[in-house]
C-alpha cells in the first residue's frame, strides 16, 4: 500500500510540471495501459476502427439491395473461402447483417460512449485523479478487442451453408444452435462472453468511481448529467448483461455439450432464449443512447450558456428510463405467441417509455428558452440529435402496439425506427461529443467549417437511407432479406443513394481529425467559453498525464451546473 | 358494479376514437377497393395458370388469377397494405391515426426547435436568461404525453382483443408449417392432408431446376408459389403456426397477420379473409440461407368452391358423408409432403446442414 501511495505522489501534478506529465514509454503506455485517458483514446480508436468495418458492411448491404436480384453476394461468397453457389451466397448476406449488428452494438456504439467518453470525462467531471480500479480499466479494453478478433475470426471458419455466423445479432435458436454447424457461430456467441466480460468490469468500475471518488462538496445531485447519465448506464450493464451471458452460455452448451435447453426435443423452449436474449437487450439500447442524452445534456447547455432546465427531472428521468426499460423487453416478441394478457401488459408498459423520453426532449428544448444559442459544431450535431430522435421515438410508440406491431414486426419499419434512434440517436450524439471534446483530448482546435459540411452531408446522407425505409416496411418488405419483389424497388433505389451520401460525409469527419491533429490550432482550458462550467474545463487541453493530485472541491455556492466559477450565483 | 360504469365508459371512449380515425381510414378503404374493381380486367380474371384443368369440370379447382395491387406490395408504395379482414380494416383505421399522431409531435417539436435555434440564437438574445425551473411546465409536460398515450391505448388495447378472440367451435382449422425452408399447410378438418408451397422461380433462374417457372397469373416474383395455402373466404378460420426445424413466421401484410412458428410450440389466432382473392406474404423470421425465398401465398375462395378444391386434393369434407359427396378413394393420396425443390428436405425431415 505504501508503495502505491509513493509512486502516486511521484506522479503529483502541478500543472504543467515536467515531472507530472511524465509518460511511460510507447509499449508500456498504450499497451499496458492504467490511464483513464489513455485508455478512453485506445477506446475511441478501436470504435472508429470498428465502425469503419461495420459501416463497410452495410455499405456491401445497400449496394446488394439497390435493385431486385442477387448481383454481389457470390463473389463476396468466394471471396470469404466459400463457394459461389446460390446457398452460401445467402448465407453470406445473413452474416453480413449478423456482423454488421453484432459490430456496430457492441464494438463501435458501446466502446464509444461508455469505454471512450466515459473513461476519458467521468474521471475529469467529477474531479478524480483516476478511474477507482485502473488496471482493471485496462482488461476491459483488452477483453473487448479480444471480443472483436474473435468476432472477425468466426467470419473466416465454417458456419452451416457457408463461412460466418449468419444467425442475425439475435442469434436466435434454435438457428443458432441445431440450425447452424460449424464452429462460426461458437466463435461469436464467445465473442459476447468476452466483450461482456469486459463491459461488466467496466461498469463495476464506472459505479465504484463515481459513487467513490467524486470531489469533496459534489454531491449526487451535484453531479454533472453526463455523469449521471454514465451511473444509470453502468447499473443496466451490470444487471443486464449477466442474463446475456447466461443465455448464450446456454447456447454453447445446447450445440456442443448436449442439452437441450432450447431444444423442445428435450423439453427445452426456443421462446425461453427470447426471453433470456430481450431480457437483456432491452436494456441494452438504452445502455446505448444514455450516455448520448448525458452529452447532449451537456453540450445543449454549454452552447444556450444556460443552465440544463430540470436538472433533477433529467436525471430522473434517466434512471426511470432504466428502471422501466427492464419491464418491457417482450414488445421484441409480439408475434412469438404471447398471451393476450401478456401481450397487453407489454404494450403498455411499452408506452410508459415515453413520458421520461418526452420529459427528455422538452427540457432541452427549455434549456435552450432564453438562451443566447451559438451554433458551434457540437451544438448543431445536438440539435440533430433531437429532431431524429423525437422521430425514432414517435415511431416506438407506434411500435409498442402490440397489435398494431403484427404488420410492421420484422419488417423494414422496424429496421428505421432502430436506425433512427442508434444510427442517427446515437451516433449523433457521438459526433456532438466527439466536436465538443476533441480539442480537450488532443490539445489542438478541429476546423468548424469541415464538422459542419461533416453534419449537413450526414444529415441528409441517414435520412435519405431510412427514411424511406418506413415505406417499405408499411408496404410489406421483411428484413434481413437479401432480395426482394420489384415493387420494393423504387425507396430500395433511393436508400442506397443516400449511403453514398453519407459515406460521402464521413470523408470530411477522417479529413478534419488529421487536420486537428497535424495542422490544428491550439487552444486553451476552456475553448467553448463560460457556458462551458463543468471540471473538466478547468484543465489544460490536453489536461496533464496525471491531474488532481489536488482534489478540487465544490463549495456550497457552486450549484449543478457551475463548478468552477467563483462568483456567487444569483438565486 | 363500478366495474361495469367503467368498461362502458372505455367502450364509448374507444368507439368514438375508432369513429374519428375510422371514417378517413374507410374513406381510404372504398377508394382503393374502387380502383381495383376498375384495374381488374375481366380477362384477367378468367385466365388460369393450367388450361387442362378446366375441362375436370366447373367445379374443378383453377388457380385464381391475382389482382394487381390486391393482397401484395404496389411499386413507390408507401403506405400499410390495403386491408381484407375485418381486424385489418380496424387496426388501419388505428394505424392512421397514429400517423397524424407521430406527425404532430415531430412537427410540434421541430417548430419549437426551430423557434428556439431563430428567436434565442446569440446575435437576437445576447444575454441568456437564468431560468432553470418551472414546477408548471415540467407537470404539463410529463401528463399531457401520459395523456396521448392513454387515448392511444384504449384502442391499441381494443386491437389485442379483437386479434386474439377465441374462434368458433366449428371453425375450419388449417396448420401452417414452417420448413428450411418452404411451407406445409395441414387441413387436420378436412382429411388431415398437406400441401407443400414452393416459391416459383424465374424462366432464365439457372438454380431452377426442373420446377415448373414462374407466369404472372402466379403472381410477382419471389412471392408467387407452385401450391396456394387455399382458404374458404367470409369465415372464421382457426389457423394454427408451428415450425420442424427452426423459428419461420407466417405473415400476410393485407390480413394484419403475423404469427411465428416456433418448433414445438403450435399457436393459434383467428384468421378470416373477407373476400375471395389472392394475398401474399413473406417469412419474417430469420430462418437461415434461403430465409427471403419461402413466400406465402393465401387464396381465399367461396365455400364451394373450397369444397371442391379439398376433394381435388384427395380431401374429405365434414359432415359430407351424408350427403354422399365423400372424396373417391380411388384418386391419388395427398400430395406426397416433399419439397419440390431437388436436395431441399421432406417435411418432417431433419434440416439441411
Amino acid at each position: 500500500m505504501a508503495t502505491t501511495a509513493d509512486n502516486f505522489q511521484a506522479h503529483a501534478d502541478h500543472a504543467h510540471d515536467d515531472h507530472a506529465d511524465h509518460k511511460p514509454g510507447f509499449f508500456a503506455r498504450w499497451f499496458m495501459s492504467t490511464n483513464h485517458k489513455d485508455i478512453g483514446t485506445l477506446y475511441l480508436i478501436f470504435a472508429i476502427f470498428a465502425g469503419i468495418i461495420g459501416g463497410g458492411i452495410s455499405g456491401i448491404m445497400r449496394a446488394e439491395l439497390a435493385e431486385p436480384g442477387i448481383q454481389y453476394l457470390q463473389f463476396w461468397a468466394e471471396f470469404m473461402g466459400g463457394t459461389p453457389d446460390f446457398d452460401t451466397a445467402l448465407h453470406m448476406w445473413n452474416v453480413f447483417i449478423t456482423a454488421h449488428g453484432l459490430i456496430m452494438v457492441f464494438f463501435m456504439v458501446m466502446p464509444a460512449m461508455i469505454g471512450g467518453f466515459g473513461n476519458w470525462f467521468v474521471p475529469l467531471m467529477i474531479g478524480a485523479p483516476d478511474m477507482a480500479f485502473p488496471r482493471m480499466n485496462n482488461i476491459s479494453f483488452w477483453l473487448t478487442v479480444a471480443g472483436f478478433v474473435s468476432l472477425l475470426f468466426s467470419l473466416f471458419v465454417p458456419g452451416g451453408t457457408g463461412p460466418g455466423a449468419g444467425t442475425g445479432w439475435t442469434v436466435y435458436a434454435p438457428l443458432s444452435t441445431s440450425g447452424s454447424s460449424g464452429p462460426a457461430v461458437d466463435f461469436a456467441i464467445f465473442s459476447l462472453h468476452l466483450a461482456g466480460a469486459g463491459s461488466i468490469l467496466g461498469a463495476t468500475n464506472f459505479i465504484t468511481t463515481i459513487f467513490n471518488m467524486r470531489a469533496p462538496g459534489m454531491t449526487l445531485h451535484k453531479m454533472p448529467l453526463f455523469v449521471w447519465s454514465v451511473l444509470v448506464t453502468a447499473f443496466l450493464l451490470l444487471l443486464a448483461l449477466p442474463v446475456l451471458a447466461a443465455a448464450i452460455t446456454m447456447l454453447l452448451t445446447d450445440r456442443n455439450f448436449g442439452t437441450t435447453f432450447f431444444d423442445p426435443s428435450g423439453g427445452g423452449d426456443p421462446i425461453l432464449y427470447q426471453h433470456l436474449f430481450w431480457f437483456f437487450g432491452h436494456p441494452e439500447v438504452y445502455i446505448m443512447i444514455l450516455p448520448g442524452f448525458g452529452m447532449i445534456s451537456q453540450i445543449v447547455a454549454t452552447f444556450s450558456r444556460k443552465p440544463v432546465f430540470g436538472y433533477l427531472g433529467m436525471a430522473y428521468a434517466m434512471v426511470a428510463i432504466g428502471v422501466v426499460g427492464f419491464i418491457v423487453w417482450a414488445h421484441h416478441m409480439y408475434t412469438v405467441g404471447l398471451d393476450v394478457n401478456t401481450k397487453m401488459y407489454f404494450t403498455a408498459a411499452t408506452m410508459v417509455i415515453a413520458v421520461p423520453t418526452g420529459v427528455k426532449i422538452f427540457s432541452w428544448i427549455a434549456t435552450m428558452w432564453g438562451g443566447s444559442i451559438e451554433f458551434k459544431s457540437p451544438m448543431v450535431w445536438a440539435l440533430g440529435f433531437i429532431f431524429l430522435f423525437t422521430v425514432g421515438g414517435v415511431t416506438g410508440v407506434y411500435l409498442a402496439n402490440g397489435g398494431v406491431d403484427d404488420v410492421v414486426h420484422d419488417t423494414y419499419f422496424v429496421v428505421a425506427h432502430f436506425h433512427y434512434v442508434l444510427s442517427m440517436g446515437a451516433v449523433f450524439s457521438m459526433f456532438a461529443g466527439f466536436y465538443y471534446w476533441f480539442p480537450k483530448m488532443c490539445g489542438k482546435m478541429h476546423s468548424e467549417l469541415l464538422s459542419h459540411i461533416h453534419f449537413w452531408l450526414f444529415f441528409i446522407g441517414v435520412n435519405v437511407i431510412f427514411f424511406p425505409q418506413h415505406f417499405l416496411g408499411w408496404q410489406g418488405m421483411p428484413r434481413r432479406y437479401p432480395d426482394y419483389t420489384e415493387a420494393y424497388t423504387f425507396w430500395n433505389e433511393i436508400s442506397s443513394y443516400g449511403y453514398h451520401i453519407m459515406a460521402f460525409s464521413m470523408i470530411f469527419f477522417f479529413v478534419n481529425v488529421f487536420y486537428t491533429l497535424f495542422a490544428g490550432k491550439k487552444v486553451g482550458a476552456n475553448y467553448w467559453g463560460e457556458g462551458a462550467t463543468t471540471l473538466e474545463w478547468s484543465l489544460s487541453s490536453p489536461p496533464p498525464f496525471h491531474q488532481f493530485s489536488e482534489l478540487p472541491v465544490i463549495e456550497d455556492h457552486h450549484d449543478y451546473h457551475d463548478h468552477i466559477g467563483d462568483a456567487k450565483p444569483a438565486h | 358494479m363500478k366495474t361495469l360504469g367503467f368498461h362502458r365508459i372505455v367502450a364509448s371512449l374507444a368507439l368514438a376514437f375508432s369513429l374519428v380515425i375510422g371514417t378517413p381510414a374507410a374513406m381510404a378503404q372504398d377508394a382503393a377497393a374502387t380502383e381495383q374493381l376498375e384495374s381488374a380486367d375481366p380477362a384477367d380474371v378468367a385466365d388460369v395458370a393450367d388450361p387442362e384443368a378446366v375441362s375436370a369440370g366447373s367445379d374443378a379447382y383453377t388457380p385464381m388469377a391475382p389482382t394487381e395491387g390486391k393482397g401484395m406490395p404496389v411499386a413507390g408504395g408507401w403506405d400499410i397494405q390495403p386491408q381484407y379482414s375485418e381486424d385489418g380494416e380496424f387496426a388501419y383505421g388505428l394505424h392512421y391515426g397514429l400517423i397524424w399522431v407521430m406527425a404532430g409531435i415531430s412537427i410540434f417539436v421541430l417548430a419549437l426547435l426551430l423557434y428556439v435555434i431563430f428567436r434565442f440564437r446569440k446575435g437576437a438574445n445576447p444575454v441568456p436568461s437564468k431560468t432553470s425551473h418551472n414546477t408548471l411546465i415540467e407537470v404539463i409536460w410529463t401528463v399531457v404525453p401520459a395523456l396521448i398515450l392513454l387515448a392511444i391505448a384504449i384502442p391499441s388495447i381494443t386491437l389485442i382483443a379483437r386479434q386474439y378472440e377465441t374462434p368458433p367451435k366449428d371453425a375450419i382449422t388449417i396448420k401452417a408449417i414452417g420448413y428450411q425452408w418452404y411451407w406445409g399447410y395441414a387441413y387436420p378438418d378436412n382429411g388431415d392432408f398437406e400441401i407443400v408451397s414452393n416459391m416459383l422461380k424465374e424462366e432464365d433462374d439457372p438454380t431452377r431446376g426442373d420446377a415448373r417457372a414462374r407466369t404472372d397469373t402466379d403472381g410477382p416474383e419471389q412471392l408467387a408459389v407452385d401450391n396456394r395455402m387455399v382458404v374458404p373466404a367470409g369465415v372464421p378460420i382457426r389457423l394454427q403456426v408451428t415450425a420442424a426445424d427452426v423459428i419461420h413466421s407466417f405473415a400476410v401484410p393485407s390480413l394484419w397477420f403475423k404469427m411465428d412458428g416456433v418448433p414445438g410450440r403450435l399457436n393459434e389466432r383467428i384468421f378470416q379473409v373477407d373476400e375471395p382473392g389472392v394475398y401474399y406474404g413473406q417469412c419474417s423470421e430469420l430462418c437461415g440461407a434461403r430465409h427471403g425465398f419461402m413466400p406465402i401465398v393465401v387464396e381465399a375462395l367461396p365455400m364451394d368452391q373450397y369444397n371442391a378444391w379439398v376433394l381435388a386434393q384427395g380431401g374429405t369434407i365434414a359432415g359430407a358423408d351424408e350427403e354422399g359427396i365423400e372424396a373417391d378413394p380411388s384418386l391419388p393420396p395427398t400430395q406426397e409432403p416433399e419439397s419440390a425443390v431437388e436436395g431441399a428436405p421432406g417435411a418432417g425431415a431433419a434440416p439441411v446442414a
